[in-house]
């Protein structure tokens, strides 16, 4: 009992930490770098910013319940990025997405190595964040 | 316990290398402005851009602005009182960098009223009720007459001096020196040729002392 709540302790954390270093890579890109997000990619940050804040505070003292309250928003910053990576690749076409005025949500700020995107970095960071997270609660619900 | 200090450390990780990232990129985009402007003097420094102050002054100021920028209005005066402080040393030369909106239609309002020496009045009556011709980020050029009406100039001819083709090759000429230079945000000052390290009027107010005291 005691290692299930180590091993899911040390999942929590790691999730904290996915969501702390793609909050300060955000903010390093748009106050740092002067990107200016696009309206999806605000919407990433609406789900992605307050899991940093909670998972931490689900830290200490460790209180499984966090997962509850954490993972709806992992989850709904997954659909979205999801949907923001298949508009950049150009599986959905850009008028379907909700990108009236300013900045393009097609527009690619950074290509590293030819294919890493921001919004497939946002992807990667929700998927891994829902990995950990519900293997989590499958160590904590047993 | 151990938990603990796992967390913490993390945490302070994170936000040294945050800072420190931050410190180094703003680093590199000094030097990399101040050579871009170092290679570029001649889009830089442009003899018929609009100046006031001494022309022979051992500091020159380069400002890239947009009349319907709120922060170019602000610094305006602060600008001004700075050379009020050191007559004769300080000359300011305005680019035009038109980015918001409509903005280009009151530049070519503000190259006309130069025709009839009036730019300087004409500027400050802009900025001094910006509120009424810059909404939502986009200028319209025509509520700006009420404000023109009381500086007495032949509005017939400041139509036709507007509308000129050679005021629109001056601000396409302005806009293509602003990109040439990574400007894409005004107000932009330049020192001697020097960017500014960080936005900001101490920053602005630092480098004119260096500048003033380099020059003595």
């Amino acid at each position: 009992m005691m290692g299930n709540t180590n091993t899911a302790w040390l999942l929590v954390f790691s999730a904290w930490l996915v969501a702390a270093v793609a909050t300060l890579g955000a903010l390093f890109m748009s106050e740092i770098m002067g990107f200016a997000p696009c309206v999806l990619c605000w919407y990433q940050r609406i789900f992605m910013f307050p899991l940093v804040l909670i998972l931490a505070l689900g830290l200490f003292p460790f209180d499984p319940k966090v997962l509850r309250y954490a993972l709806p928003l992992a989850t709904m910053g997954l659909l979205v990025a999801g949907f923001h990576v298949l508009l950049t690749v150009g599986v959905i076409p850009e008028t379907l997405a909700p990108c009236r005025d300013g900045i393009p949500c097609k527009a690619l700020q950074i290509e590293w190595f030819g294919f890493v995107t921001i919004p497939l970095l946002s992807f990667f960071a929700f998927l891994a964040l829902n990995l950990l997270l519900i293997s989590a609660y499958l160590k904590t619900s047993k | 316990m151990k938990q603990k200090s796992i967390f913490i450390a993390a945490a302070a990780l994170l936000i040294l290398v945050f800072v420190g990232g931050a410190l180094l990129y703003q680093k590199q985009q000094t030097e990399q402005a101040a050579q871009l402007a170092k290679q570029n003097m001649a889009a830089l420094v442009r003899m018929d851009a609009p100046s006031f102050g001494n022309a022979d002054a051992p500091v020159h100021i380069v400002e890239f602005f947009d009349p319907a920028c709120g922060t170019c209005r602000e610094f305006y005066p602060m600008v001004k009182a700075l050379m009020a402080e050191h007559p004769g040393k300080i000359r300011l030369s305005l680019r035009y960098a038109p980015f918001h909106r409509g903005s280009d239609a009151v530049v070519k309002v503000l190259e006309a009223a130069r025709k009839q020496g009036k730019f300087e009045a004409t500027l400050e009556a802009l900025f001094s009720r910006q509120d009424a011709w810059v909404q939502n980020h986009t200028a319209n050029a025509q509520l700006i007459g009420p404000l023109l009406a009381p500086l007495g100039m032949d509005l017939v001819q400041l139509q036709n001096d507007a509308n000129a083709p050679e005021v629109a090759t001056l601000i396409a000429r302005d806009l293509a020196d602003a990109k040439t230079l990574n400007v894409t945000m005004t107000p932009e000052y330049f020192v001697n040729g020097k960017p500014l390290p960080q936005f900001g009027f101490a920053e602005l107010k630092q480098l004119v002392d260096d500048a003033l005291a380099n020059s003595k």
